[in-house]
């Protein structure tokens, strides 16, 4: 029964975090149609320049004390801004000299651009590849309330928290501001949207922002609850990124609500698959259900199918 | 009409220039290679004496590889100091050669036939992790040239010929000691498993512990597993949990094990957790903080054990490198080179097959990591350390002798 | 055009390619050193894996990103193959190759035959390597080049770390084991030390303690085997039949099929697909067969090459993820998107030019993944684009540009 309600708890935390993650997929898909692959490696840079900088400012903390509570915001906003001038520049430099040429080449530039970022971020004078610790912005030990040995912490009450509150103001953004009616335009069709005046560069700018914001939440709510954060070149983070694209795939690539709706179902495969089938299995689980959901509903959860017009 | 195909056919021309490609680097290449064969041929004069060290100095792994290296460059400009390495009565100098594996065992075996045929290195010491060891250590003993690895404790590795050393104790030795240390120190029965199936070290020392654990009485009342780079355990853990297991054995690496002693912690396990010398970094302490107090772990040595070779030796170290503390793999990659050294001496020479006959007669070799005598396996024998976190400092607490 | 020259056409590739391995093999490789042929095979290898991979994401503009796990399945097949039959016929892991492919046994070289039993086995294992990998190939690829690109890209990378975790999960403890472990106490005949048995635990229900028990090799099935060859410590037990002259061969075959390809209707179609999938479908291209065709093809390729691969260094589960998968789309793209002899001069420099810099090594990844943003920005059809280094047309180019080039100034003087 404990494990049947650890499961449920994880799910819904982990859930969370792939949210944000799987919502800056979503977007940048829904209006520039290419996967995104550098996607994960803002998130890493999120965690990073968290762990970095909470070491820097927190170094004379006594170990095993809590930080005063206005670090965590802080930090936070910090890794807004970094990961924002990262995707900024990206987009910039990398990405709108290919704004015409085929999906194909804006892909395989979406890989350069993450094997470039993962790899000089492994650089000494950036990040390194030894392990940072991040200190403590919120007592990790301090529970809420316990069903059944199950904690409920106020870790994870900020976890889902700060996730909620950044989801429901991207959907106030998207669905009730101007400027989120110029995205849904970009998004629908870019060609028209430009004859209508909407400044379809600078809203692909914004929506590139706006998906580091939500990635530099994700990082720094990863920082949060793993404590230490590395950057191996290796499976780890890219099988993070790659799990929040299926979590939007599944939930119907472009769709907003869709991919809070697959992250959660993602985790929750992957939470229940590891206590009650074999939990060495879990990324293999999500791929086979990434094939199931692919054959039989291509369109995802929320989304519906799409035939290629010509 | 064939031939005039013939002069058209586009494969003809790409295989024409495959072959420039080879004939390229082997003219680029040849003069430093005189002997087709790889051995030697350098070796017989008396110049410098060039030993090879391939190790993951980047990569996932790359404080292993570096502190190795540390712990072998220390050994050759100490005996550089000394004016050189006395072979047949005459003093020479010795070089160090070191090759990066990036972490992956792909390139290893590239790296030793880089050593061994363009270095033309007399001996080659290397890798900390097993896997890696084992496509460097074949190559080597092809071409007859005798490797000592610092660090890799799985069995498999020396079984790969008669060329091949260690210097460290074996998993199936550290797993007893493991098990001896929680049954007769800690007087616990019941232990749980936490391993790391994506590394082979992890998995067998999880088998070696189980198996003496319950020959000296104990059960292991759970088992679970991860692989490398995962950082949530909480499932696993609370697995464990509801079997109420008095210990929890992690044969992991570091990197790991602080996140799964913070989340043990966090779920209100205070019971004690113990490992292997995959948890010897600085970084555990540093990104477990609190969770570790309580755990101990086996390792190769210990930097406060009172003995006069290792106090002499943190202190050369942490002169030589800006007052680092040495950890395990620089230790043992101190003894790996000076155990190298001393064979060479009594050798004489530097010839392959003499120089392995040399290193496999030693015997009560007085190093940083304890006497080491390797036996008849060419594994070394030697006594194992257990180290328990303590108001923030990791302290030694106790040898296990070899059984 | 008469049957006999047909015949001859067709068989031409692979002679000269059997002559040019033979050359290079005899006659170049004297010259190296150890390093040096392992450099040529690994070279040999990639070029198999580029070109390969050239025929999905060149030839049908297909975007597969999980080449590495054919590159797996083929290596640890083929590899399983040699070492269980290895076992089973001689009971040991040497290599019984000929002058072709090397002996480990102490034999005089000069007494070797010109093909051995050993290389039977090698060439039978490499073929089983490529059509499992060809197999694994259409199961993955039926369903998912149903998808549109980039979805397929995602399926292809899933399929990889899917073959990555279920080998790391295949793990037994190896059959290699020390003569004491087996035969406590008994003392190791001359010059035995290991022997080849099959350890199991079980557990004893009466104690509670888990028992060891031994089975030798020779005693042991198939299937007790088989499963030995996964797990994390790598598969480095296969005997090393891989020699330049296997992999020349195998490489000149690989180049041959798919230039081969590129020409006959079957390639039109498949570049038909790359250019606008539906208007080659509007003219009656069955789209999805030839995309699985063009699929299982490059699987069998990228299996051979994994065999080689097994025969020459270690298998290791943790290098056949993503990060190999994107080596080799490294070198496809930087080739040019389509070309043959681009992808293979790419894979040439992407293996030779990090082992030339050594010291740079943490500069090296940042090296591609730059070359590969501005190849995209500045000449996104890759050095060559579809053309070949043998095309009129691709110098006729060049002279062109060369000309424009030199009359540019004197333009700008006259003015």
């Amino acid at each position: 029964m404990d494990q049947l309600l650890q499961a449920i708890k994880d799910s819904i935390t982990i859930g969370c975090l792939y949210a944000l993650i799987a919502l800056g997929y979503t977007m940048v898909y829904g209006i520039l149609k290419f996967i995104n692959f550098a996607h994960s490696d803002v998130v890493v840079i999120g965690a990073l320049s968290t762990a970095v900088l909470g070491e820097r400012m927190l170094h004379k903390l006594a170990p095993g004390a809590t930080a005063a509570w206005y670090y965590g915001p802080l930090l936070l906003l910090l890794a807004i801004l970094i990961c924002s001038t990262v995707a900024f520049t990206v987009e910039r430099l990398a990405y709108r000299p290919l704004r015409r040429a085929p999906r194909l080449n804006v892909l395989i530039t979406a890989i350069g651009v993450s094997l470039l970022l993962q790899n000089a971020g492994q650089l000494k004078f950036l990040f390194g590849t030894e392990p940072h610790p991040v200190p403590m912005l919120i007592d990790q030990t301090a529970t809420i309330f316990t069903v059944l040995g199950v904690k409920f912490r106020w870790l994870d009450l900020a976890i889902i928290g700060t996730a909620i509150i950044f989801m429901v103001a991207l959907d106030y953004l998207v669905f009730h501001t101007k400027i989120g009616r110029g995205m849904r335009a970009v998004s629908h069709d870019t060609r028209i949207a430009s004859l209508m005046g909407v400044p379809v560069d600078r809203i692909i700018s914004f929506t590139f922002i706006t998906g580091a914001a939500l990635a530099a939440a994700g990082g720094f709510l990863y920082a949060l609850r793993y404590q230490t954060v590395t950057q191996p070149a290796d499976t780890g983070w890219a099988l993070l990124g790659l799990k929040a694209f299926v979590a939007a795939v599944v939930g119907g690539i472009g769709n907003i609500r869709g991919a809070v709706l697959g992250a959660l179902a993602i985790a929750c495969v992957e939470n229940f698959g590891a206590a009650y089938l074999h939990p060495g299995y879990t990324d293999v689980y999500v791929f086979v259900i990434l094939i199931l959901v692919l054959l039989f509903r291509p369109g995802g959860i929320l989304g519906k199918a799409v035939v290629e017009k010509v | 009409m064939a031939s005039a195909s013939i002069a058209r056919s586009p494969w003809l021309k790409t295989l024409a220039l495959l072959a420039a490609v080879a004939t390229f680097a082997g003219c680029k290449k040849e003069p430093a290679a005189p002997t087709a064969g790889g051995n030697t041929p350098a070796a017989a004069t008396a110049g410098e004496i060039v030993i090879g060290h391939y190790g993951s100095l980047t990569g996932g792994q790359a404080t292993f590889g570096r502190s190795t290296d540390e712990g072998i460059l220390l050994a050759v400009n100490e005996v550089n100091a000394a004016g050189g390495l006395e072979v047949a009565g005459v003093k020479r100098k010795v070089k160090l050669v070191s090759e990066d594996t990036e972490s992956k065992a792909e390139k290893a075996g590239d790296v030793v036939r880089k050593l061994i045929s363009k270095d033309n290195v007399v001996a080659v010491l290397g890798e900390v992790a097993s896997s890696i060891t084992l496509e460097g250590a074949p190559v080597a003993q092809r071409a007859k040239i005798p490797t000592i690895t610092p660090s890799s404790t799985n069995t498999t590795v020396t079984e790969v010929g008669d060329y091949v050393f260690r210097v460290c104790f074996i998993d199936p030795f550290q797993g007893y000691a493991g098990a001896k240390f929680v049954r007769e120190q800690l007087k616990l029965t019941k232990a749980a498993l936490l391993v790391d199936k994506s590394s082979a070290y992890s998995d067998q020392l999880s088998k070696e512990f189980a198996q003496a654990f319950q020959s000296m009485g104990g059960t292991i009342v759970a088992t679970a597993d991860y692989t490398q780079g995962e950082k949530d355990f909480n499932t696993r853990l609370t697995s464990l949990r509801e079997k109420g297991p008095e210990l929890i054995y992690i044969p992991g690496y570091y990197t790991e094990v602080a996140n799964i002693a913070i989340q043990a912690r966090a779920l209100g396990m205070n019971i004690p957790l113990m490992g292997g010398d995959g948890w010897d970094s600085e970084d555990l302490a540093k990104n477990g903080g609190a969770a570790i107090e309580g755990t101990f772990y086996t390792n190769h040595y210990a930097p406060d054990n009172p003995t006069p070779a290792i106090t002499a030796f943190v202190t050369k170290y942490g002169a030589a490198y800006n007052g680092k503390v040495p950890d395990g793999l620089a230790a043992l990659g101190y003894d790996a080179a000076n155990v190298l050294f001393a064979s060479i001496k009594t050798a004489g020479t530097t010839e392959g097959p003499k120089l392995r006959d040399a290193i496999a007669q030693t015997k009560g070799f007085v190093g940083v990591t304890g006497t080491i005598t390797i036996d008849a396996n060419r594994n070394a024998v030697k006594p194992i350390v257990v180290l328990e976190r303590k108001n923030n400092a990791w302290v030694y607490r106790a040898t296990i002798e070899p059984k | 055009m008469p049957t006999h020259v047909l015949v001859a056409r067709a068989a031409l590739p692979f002679l000269v390619s059997l002559l040019l391995a033979l050359l290079l093999h005899f006659g170049v490789a004297r010259f190296l050193d150890d390093y040096d042929r392992g450099l040529v095979m690994s070279v040999g290898i990639n070029i198999m894996l580029a070109v390969s991979l050239t025929m999905v994401n060149g030839f049908t503009g297909q975007f597969s990103i999980g080449h590495a796990g054919f590159l797996g399945v083929g290596g640890y097949v083929a590899g399983a193959v040699t070492y269980a039959t290895s076992l089973k016929l001689y009971g040991d892991l040497e290599t019984r190759g000929s002058m072709l492919s090397g002996t480990s046994l102490n034999v005089d070289p000069a007494t070797l035959s010109w093909f051995g039993q050993g290389d039977l086995l090698f060439v039978a294992s490499l073929l089983a390597g490529g059509c499992a990998a060809a197999l694994i190939g259409y199961v993955v690829g039926l369903p998912s080049l149903r998808l549109r690109g980039d979805y397929l890209a995602i399926v292809t990378l899933g399929f990889g770390e899917i073959v990555r975790v279920l080998i790391q999960r295949t793990d037994k403890t190896a059959a290699l084991q020390a003569w004491d472990r087996v035969h406590p106490g008994v003392p190791a005949p001359e010059g035995v030390s290991r022997v080849f048995a099959i350890e199991n635990s079980v557990l004893d229900p009466a104690t509670g303690l888990s028992q060891t028990t031994y089975t030798a090799v020779s005693d042991a099935n198939w299937f007790e085997i088989a499963p030995r060859v996964g797990g994390s410590l790598g598969f480095s037990a296969v005997p090393d039949y891989t020699s330049i002259f296997w992999v020349v061969l195998f490489a000149g075959v690989t180049i041959a099929v798919a230039s081969r390809i590129k020409r006959s209707t079957f390639g039109r179609a498949f570049l038909s697909i790359r250019e606008d999938e539906i208007a080659s479908e509007a003219m009656g291209v069955d789209t999805v067969r030839y995309k699985v065709r063009a699929f299982v093809i490059a699987a069998f390729f990228a299996g051979l090459a994994g065999g080689l691969f097994a025969h020459f260094k270690s298998m290791n589960p943790n290098e056949i993820g993503f990060a190999r998968s994107f080596d080799i789309v490294i070198m496809v793209v930087l080739g040019g998107l389509g070309s043959i002899s681009g992808a293979s001069i790419a894979a040439i420099i992407v293996t030779l030019l990090p082992e030339w810099l050594r010291g740079l090594d943490q500069y090296r990844m940042i090296i591609w993944a730059l070359a590969l943003i501005l190849m995209m920005i500045f000449r996104p059809q890759g050095l060559l684009g579809v053309r070949e280094i043998w095309d009129k047309a691709l110098w006729q180019g060049l002279v062109r540009f060369i000309k424009r080039e030199k009359s540019s100034p004197k333009a700008g003087g006259g003015a």
